[in-house]
């Protein structure tokens, strides 16, 4: 028997405001515990909540670069719930009157396109953060987080396979970061992202009972949360036995999902408008301003590399992947350098080096104008592409200019026939052998006469002359 | 009449966290069914093509801006706390 795979995804973004939702603490991440507090959101009795303009620019502009329909009218509401991590004992939300409703955005996998449906987009406040004590007895709570603007995205399910889910949040991310609502940090909680998984027999209208997945840290935990999970409800299927509506965790170190809890029923959050927010009222003004600040989003971007710069479609997908890469190679590009050879370093040198030492973009030394330089170096002739990978390799780890690095190691190219010429000749005159063997049809041995050249040159050596002097060097023997 | 069960009594203080004796819960059904009555005689008006209401006051769009003003002391956030540690709260290990 076969199934299809059904997949929606909730993910959480932290906006970034300077100041939290309702009060005018700050929002800052990593300030020492409650610092960021005020008796509004530790919720003493009295406060009132004032609303953040600013959330709502954000939100609607998140709103707007997802394709979704702004509200002309929108409301907030309270979701009753006790637990420590909410000093309120209710968090407030929108309920019936959300910012935003049906958008939809553009992934692709394995070159198939496919748009995603997005149900809806609300506005709500983050809640505090409790750390439990190993032995279960007290908890800490640090309400600095508290309060802090949020917007909560849920997909339509229409995403049918772990490698789709992973597609759109790539997708999601891309666009949230172009747009600067977010900085859309996995590691810092400004994103979080919970996934329902549920299987039906292939061709079914009718959905099947989905398991919720919680603590996905990681994109490449999603993917693999929900692979493993479409497994085992095919397996428990395939045995006849029934998938329960229960709330799972991915266990990144055992690569499995474990049972937290079953749930029973929908949760009984008692719902509300709140008393204490008025209306807010959108008008068309209002969405053509926050529209007029929309950038260039991540698609178009790839477009007009493809139009305007002749890049191949994937190096233009996986440069504007990040809004930060996308960026330096706009600005080395606008400065000159060639588009395919910036593109070039970027996916190969520059990505090798951010994963292996799991940084980003900003973290670098490298500028746009170095790279331009070094570019045009070595098109230019002045250093070969090995020692330009010396040079990059100083560039990313320290900064600098390329032309100054050259010149000051004397990493200048040896383009000069004359004084290659006597150093060929010198190593032909030491490897006789090797030169028997090339008139023998040993290829081989031509690779390894240019190495010693090299060798002799550290690597200055313009590698199209050389080729040419030694094989005119054989003939002559 | 009687709207609500003892069952849904006690179900409405267990999402409140109070804890009630048989005798409060009897009381608090009868009590809370006399003012589900008084509320439903709202249902007498007529409210065919009214907006339905979440506010009384017509209030639109107070916002503010995005600036920051300063927290209080930690001390002053911490004073009112039966117990706090390393500048937390410390509160009884609840599980979800």
């Amino acid at each position: 028997m076969k199934f299809d795979t059904v997949i929606g995804l909730e993910v959480h973004v932290e906006l970034k405001t300077d100041t939290k939702l309702f009060c005018q603490c700050s929002t800052e991440f990593g300030a020492p515990p409650n610092t960021n507090t005020c008796p509004s959101c530790l919720a003493y009795p009295g406060r009132l909540p004032i609303l953040n303009k600013e959330a709502i620019d954000y939100a609607m502009k998140a709103c707007l670069a997802l394709n979704c329909e702004i509200a002309e009218e929108m409301t907030f509401d309270r979701k009753n719930y006790f637990y420590p991590d909410n000093p309120k004992a209710y968090q407030i939300t929108q309920l019936d009157k959300p910012i935003g409703q049906n958008g939809w955005i553009e992934i692709e996998v394995e070159g198939k396109k496919k748009k995603i449906g997005i149900t809806r987009i609300h506005m709500e406040e983050d809640a505090g953060k409790l750390i439990h004590d190993e032995y279960g007895e007290y908890s800490l709570v640090d309400f600095n987080r508290a309060g802090t603007p949020l917007i909560e995205i849920v997909s339509e399910p229409d995403i049918e396979s772990p490698a789709e889910a992973y597609a759109y949040l790539e997708k999601l991310k891309a666009i949230l970061q172009y747009t600067e609502v977010s900085d859309c940090k996995m590691e810092q909680g400004s994103l979080r992202c919970d996934a329902n998984l549920s299987l039906k027999p292939a061709g079914q209208k009718e959905f099947g009972t989905k398991t919720e997945l919680k603590n996905l840290n990681s994109f490449a935990n999603v993917q693999k949360g929900l692979e493993y999970e479409e497994k085992r409800q095919e397996k428990e299927l395939l045995a006849g036995r029934e998938i329960l509506q229960e709330t799972r965790r991915w266990d990144d170190a055992k690569k499995e999902t474990i049972l937290m809890r079953v749930k029973e029923g929908e949760e009984d959050y008692r719902y509300f408008p709140d008393p204490d927010l008025g209306t807010v009222v959108i008008d068309e003004a209002w969405i053509e301003q926050v529209k007029s600040e929309i950038p260039e989003l991540p698609d178009e971007r790839k477009r007009r590399y493809i139009e305007e710069y002749d890049l191949p479609a994937y190096d233009a997908g996986v440069i504007t992947q990040s809004k930060d890469m996308s960026d330096f190679f706009q600005a080395a590009v606008d400065e000159g350098a060639d588009p395919k050879q910036t593109s070039n370093w970027l996916m190969g040198e520059v990505n090798a080096y951010l994963n292996a030492h799991l940084l980003e973009m900003k973290d670098i030394a490298l500028t746009p104008t170095a790279l331009r330089k070094l570019i045009q170096l070595i098109e230019k002739g002045t250093i070969s592409s090995k020692i330009a990978k010396k040079v990059f390799a100083e560039l990313i780890e320290k900064g600098g200019d390329p032309e100054q690095i050259v010149k000051e190691k004397g990493l200048v190219q040896i383009s000069d026939e004359g004084e290659l010429k006597k150093i060929v000749d010198n190593v032909l005159e030491n490897n006789t052998q090797s030169i028997e063997d090339y008139k023998n049809g040993k290829d081989k041995a031509l690779g390894f006469l240019v190495g010693q050249v090299m060798k002799e040159t550290k690597g200055k050596a313009n590698p199209q002359l050389v080729n040419k002097l030694i094989k005119e060097g054989i003939e002559t023997r | 009449m009687e709207h609500l069960t003892k069952e849904e009594v006690q179900h409405v203080a267990h999402l409140a966290r109070l804890a009630m004796t048989e005798e409060e819960t009897e009381k608090y059904q009868k009590e809370l069914n006399e003012l589900i009555d008084l509320a439903k005689k709202l249902n007498e008006v007529d409210t065919e093509g009214v907006k339905p209401t979440s506010h009384v006051l017509h209030v639109q769009n107070v916002l503010r801006e995005d600036k920051r003003r300063p927290s209080p002391d930690l001390d002053k956030a911490l004073k009112n706390a039966p117990e706090h540690q390393d500048g937390q709260f410390k509160v009884p290990s609840v599980l979800e």
